[in-house]
């Protein structure tokens, strides 16, 4: 964090297609610092959070996410992670970030089989979390989806633990607020868009919050999300920010 | 050198809508009833193992981090000594 700013790190692979919109909104709606990560350079540039941007990164060859999570710089984000680093992944980010493993589940093709791309209702389900806290429990935001496979699936272990610790962060309603199978985009496991790690400080969703940032495109409800992200650096709550300072 | 002859598939509990799909696709054919279809992927990798037992480690490794991911899918291959 320099000068009251916080800095976004944004990965970008070869087949990332979102990660100028992420960039646009961090550095330019919101006013923050921001730079682009590399894939091949093991290196953070000190950024306060790294965001894993959408897109197709290595065509989606095998699976989405599966190459991608051998890029240089994806070593670099696990540690990151591992300190307490803030880190979100979105759609295809969110894919790298289950295929790393530092979070459960898959996401498996969409069960209409349909690449959908429109608005959806996301409920905030946790609203106790760094990416968060600018929201209310329960509110509803509208942010775009643009996916072929976004499909949550976990085994039941796994989705027992996720609703037992509020690691759900966002589910698709409808309008307001209600969790219905006409809402669910995807075919997702019991409307999951958004899930948290056990510590809290990594976020996947399939939504695009950078894609509902700039007032110019009609929406702003995902500058809740980065904005949240932003008071939770400001307040020195990332451990990972400490600990930098700390080795430094 | 040792050829592994790999096929993922989806689990058992994993819904394929893939498979459903091309399923519905092969009852307009006319051609009798197909009960169910189940698409996956098949991988040729060639080893350049000194023995099989190496050859099947190995594959057992790429298989494992890379070519299946557990969550969802199954891997099962065969080993052929060749050029």
């Amino acid at each position: 964090m320099t000068g009251g700013k916080t800095k976004f790190g944004v990965v970008v692979f070869p087949g990332s297609n979102c990660d100028h919109d992420a960039y646009h909104a961090c550095k330019h709606v919101l006013g923050q610092e921001a730079v682009f990560l590399w894939h091949k350079e093991a290196d953070l540039h000190d950024a306060d959070v790294v965001i894993l941007p959408g897109g197709f990164s290595y065509g989606d060859y095998l699976r989405c996410g599966a190459i991608a999570r051998f890029a240089p710089v994806m070593k670099e984000v696990v540690r990151f992670a591992a300190g307490g680093g803030t880190v979100i992944g979105i759609c295809n980010g969110f894919q790298i970030l289950l295929e790393a493993g530092l979070l459960p589940g898959v996401l498996l093709r969409n069960a209409s089989l349909r690449f959908v791309c429109r608005y959806v209702n996301l409920r905030v389900e946790n609203a106790d979390t760094r990416f968060t806290g600018r929201c209310r429990a329960g509110e509803v935001l509208a942010i775009p989806v643009a996916h072929g496979e976004g499909n949550y699936f976990a085994d039941d272990e796994t989705l027992r633990r996720l609703e037992g610790e509020g690691r759900v962060a966002f589910r698709y309603c409808d309008p307001q607020g209600n969790i219905t199978a006409g809402a669910n985009p995807n075919g997702s496991h019991s409307n999951i868009a958004g899930i948290i790690n056990e510590a809290g400080n990594v976020l996947g969703l399939m939504p695009h919050p950078e894609r509902a940032s700039d007032p110019a495109l009609g929406h702003t409800d995902g500058q809740k999300l980065f904005r949240s992200v932003m008071d939770a650096i400001a307040a020195g709550e990332t451990v990972g920010t400490i600990a930098d300072t700390l080795r430094r | 050198m040792f050829h592994a002859h790999i096929r993922v598939t989806l689990r058992p509990s994993i819904l394929d809508p893939q498979g459903k799909a091309v399923q519905h696709a092969i009852g307009t054919l006319g051609v009798g009833a197909v009960a169910d279809v189940r698409m996956g992927k098949y991988i040729e990798v060639k080893l350049d193992a000194a023995s099989e037992d190496e050859a099947r480690r190995t594959t057992e490794e790429i298989c494992k981090k890379l070519l299946a991911n557990p969550v969802m899918e199954d891997y099962t291959y065969e080993l052929v000594k060749g050029a």
